[in-house]
């Protein structure tokens, strides 16, 4: 396929029914590189979906998903976007409980995924310094022998976030990320998001309007499975039809 | 490289195991060939050739837990590679037999001129040969595990559907092995050898040979075990086992893990059921009962899974068992104490024996250094942020 668009990723016409329910309909939106981009909406509005269906896990009815001007998404599976260099950390965070803080990492780097190169891989001290610099940066440093399973809830968001730096992907797809964080953490996660948007573009799908407000960047709120409005955060949330969607009509 | 890969895969209970099976390796000949009748330290011949069974159980034990306890493919039909591996060595044994078979033929085994084969099956060219017969000892459970993987894992058959039709799988291999003109000699199997690799089969000699060999096998099986799930490899097993779309999203493909793992431990299954034949001196179809296949998942169980060791271990405890109950008044009631000797595991001791130590070891351990963080330098307490 050849070049379409500069958009990073671009979403044309595209439609996901699932016995019947329209959970994207017509949905159309594109990020430019080096854009981060927060994704708001009522439950329902498809933003989920929305991922799903950037990364494989879901095949559109109908529809374009390009990613990075050549690549149809919608001809690939998770492991070969995931090589392309798109990474989603979940709204539920999912680590690897039984591999310590260290490992999940380990497992995240970018690297050869083959299975026949996993079995006679080394560690190199290059990889080992930047996954040193990975926990500093998710400040988990104190707790990488710990097992996974045993951090709180607030650090295995972290750790989520640092396998996706660890991954080095040219797109980061970031789920509700301060669901079930306090105050000082969800700061602390909006300058974390902030500080990865400096070399990564960014999606980040979030109820949390303080927070939205706090990472400062253009929003774009769904609604039933479609494009509701686009800006920033004060035109979309004084937009009537966005007020008359999350207050109910 | 090897050396690196050796050091990796030797923890403080790896040795022990390894210095266990190595022991039992030396001294089970030794007491049984050295040690005079009349001493009270003699083994019996029988019971070499019991714990030689033990040892080849141990080792299917060992594939099962490679797959299930770090893979989390559970694998109810594991039988049928272990079958299929003792086929392959039957068939070498039974064409060593030549000319001292009741119909003397010096091709056919007696059982094809029992039912009127006038010429040799294609399939049993070579196995007169050990060197071709070894091969197919990895090859065809090795095969038909690739295959098999290759549809399952790829079309995304995982959890309960997998192991039904993993049962479907060894269930029908039985029927096919049951029939006459499929030409394993059917209902009856293969048995009456003679010789292996030139030695009688019979002999005491031998069976203590084969009972060191399987000692070697066993730690050789562990050893490999042991270099895979301690390898980035194996730490991917384990993300698949525990988060399996997770780690399709950060790029690895989990069917190609899954479908190399199920035919490396298909072809330890083999390994182990090659070396049981000429041990009990006999393989037929009911070794492909789907009810062996689920025995060996509960010696694992009883082991521990994702410990290797408490597999093995499992496979020697149970069939020990096994062989003491059945052999008593208790005999009848022998499934119902494997019955309830499965939801007792399951229930009470949920990580199998070696599991719990580990386990136990872990918590004492944590203590251990909480107790010396709060005595030694006990870190001033953070602030607590205000609610």
């Amino acid at each position: 396929m050849t070049a379409l668009t500069t958009a990073l990723l671009y979403l044309d016409g595209v439609s996901v029914s699932f016995d019947g329910f329209r959970a994207l309909n017509n949905l159309s939106f594109m990020i430019e590189p080096g854009e981060m981009r927060a994704v708001i909406g009522p439950n329902g509005a498809g933003k989920t979906t929305m991922m799903d269906v950037v990364t494989g896990k879901t095949r559109p009815d109908t529809g374009d998903v390009v990613f990075d001007g050549s690549h149809d998404l919608t001809r690939l599976d998770e492991t070969e976007i995931a090589i392309l260099g798109i990474g989603r950390k979940f709204q539920k965070p999912t680590v690897f409980d039984s591999h310590t803080v260290f490992d999940n990492l380990e497992l995240a780097f970018k690297g050869d995924r083959r299975a026949r190169s996993t079995l006679w891989w080394q560690e190199s001290p290059s990889e080992h310094h930047s996954i040193d610099e990975i926990l500093q940066t998710i400040r988990l440093t104190g707790v990488q022998n710990h097992l996974a399973g045993s951090l709180s809830h607030g650090q295995k968001q972290w750790l989520e976030i640092g396998m996706l730096l660890a991954q080095d992907p040219k797109l980061l797809l970031v789920d509700e990320p301060v669901a079930g964080m306090t105050d000082v953490e969800t700061h602390q996660t909006a300058e974390l998001l902030k500080e990865i948007n400096r070399e990564h573009t960014v999606v980040v799908v979030e109820h949390d309007m303080t927070f939205v407000r706090e990472l400062g960047v253009k929003v774009t709120c769904l609604h039933e499975g479609s494009v509701l409005a686009e800006g920033t955060i004060d035109q979309v949330s004084e937009n009537e039809r966005v007020v008359e969607v999350y207050l109910g009509r | 490289m090897t050396s690196h890969i050796l050091i990796r895969s030797l923890d403080r209970g790896a040795v022990i195991f390894l210095i266990v099976v190595a022991a039992v390796a030396i001294l089970v000949p030794i007491l049984n060939l050295a040690v005079p009748p009349s001493s009270a330290l003699h083994m019996p011949t029988y019971l070499v050739a019991l714990f030689g069974k033990y040892l080849c159980y141990a080792i299917l034990a060992l594939s099962i837990d490679l797959i299930w306890g770090y893979c989390g493919i559970l694998s109810l039909g594991h039988g049928a590679f272990f079958a299929l591996g003792g086929y392959a060595m039957g068939m070498y044994l039974m064409r060593q037999i030549g000319t001292r078979g009741v119909y003397a033929d010096p091709i056919l085994p007696d059982f094809m001129v029992f039912l009127n084969y006038k010429e040799l099956p294609l399939y049993w060219y070579g196995f007169q040969s050990f060197p071709y017969a070894a091969l197919m000892v990895l090859l065809v459970p090795g095969a038909l595990a690739f295959v098999f993987g290759w549809f399952a894992f790829r079309s995304r058959v995982t959890g309960v559907y997998l192991s039904i039709i993993t049962q479907a799988l060894t269930y029908a291999l039985m029927l096919g092995f049951f029939r006459n003109n499929f030409g394993f000699g059917g209902n009856n199997g293969l048995t009456d050898f003679k010789d292996i690799l030139g030695f009688n089969v019979q002999v005491e000699t031998t069976r203590n040979a084969l009972f060191s060999i399987s000692c070697v096998a066993l730690i050789i099986g562990f050893l490999v075990c042991r270099a895979i799930v301690t390898s980035k490899f194996g730490k991917v097993l384990i993300a698949i086992r525990d988060a399996e779309s997770r780690t399709r999203f950060i790029g690895y493909r989990v069917e190609s893990y899954k479908v190399l793992v199920f035919t490396l431990s298909a072809c330890m299954a083999g390994i182990a059921g090659a070396l049981y034949v000429p041990q009990v001196g006999i393989i037929n179809p009911s070794e492909f009962a789907p009810a062996n296949s689920i025995e060996a998942v509960i010696w694992v169980a009883v082991g521990g899974r994702g410990t290797l060791a408490g597999a093995a271990l499992g496979a020697v405890l149970v069939n020990y068992a096994k062989t003491y109950f059945t052999s008593g008044v208790l005999a009848p009631y022998w499934l119902f104490m494997l019955g309830s000797l499965f939801i007792g595991v399951t229930l009470l001791l949920p990580r199998g024996i070696i599991g719990t130590l580990h386990h136990w070891t872990a918590l004492r351990r944590d203590r251990i250094s909480a107790a010396a963080e709060d005595g030694v330098a006990a870190p001033p307490p953070e602030p607590m942020p205000a609610e």
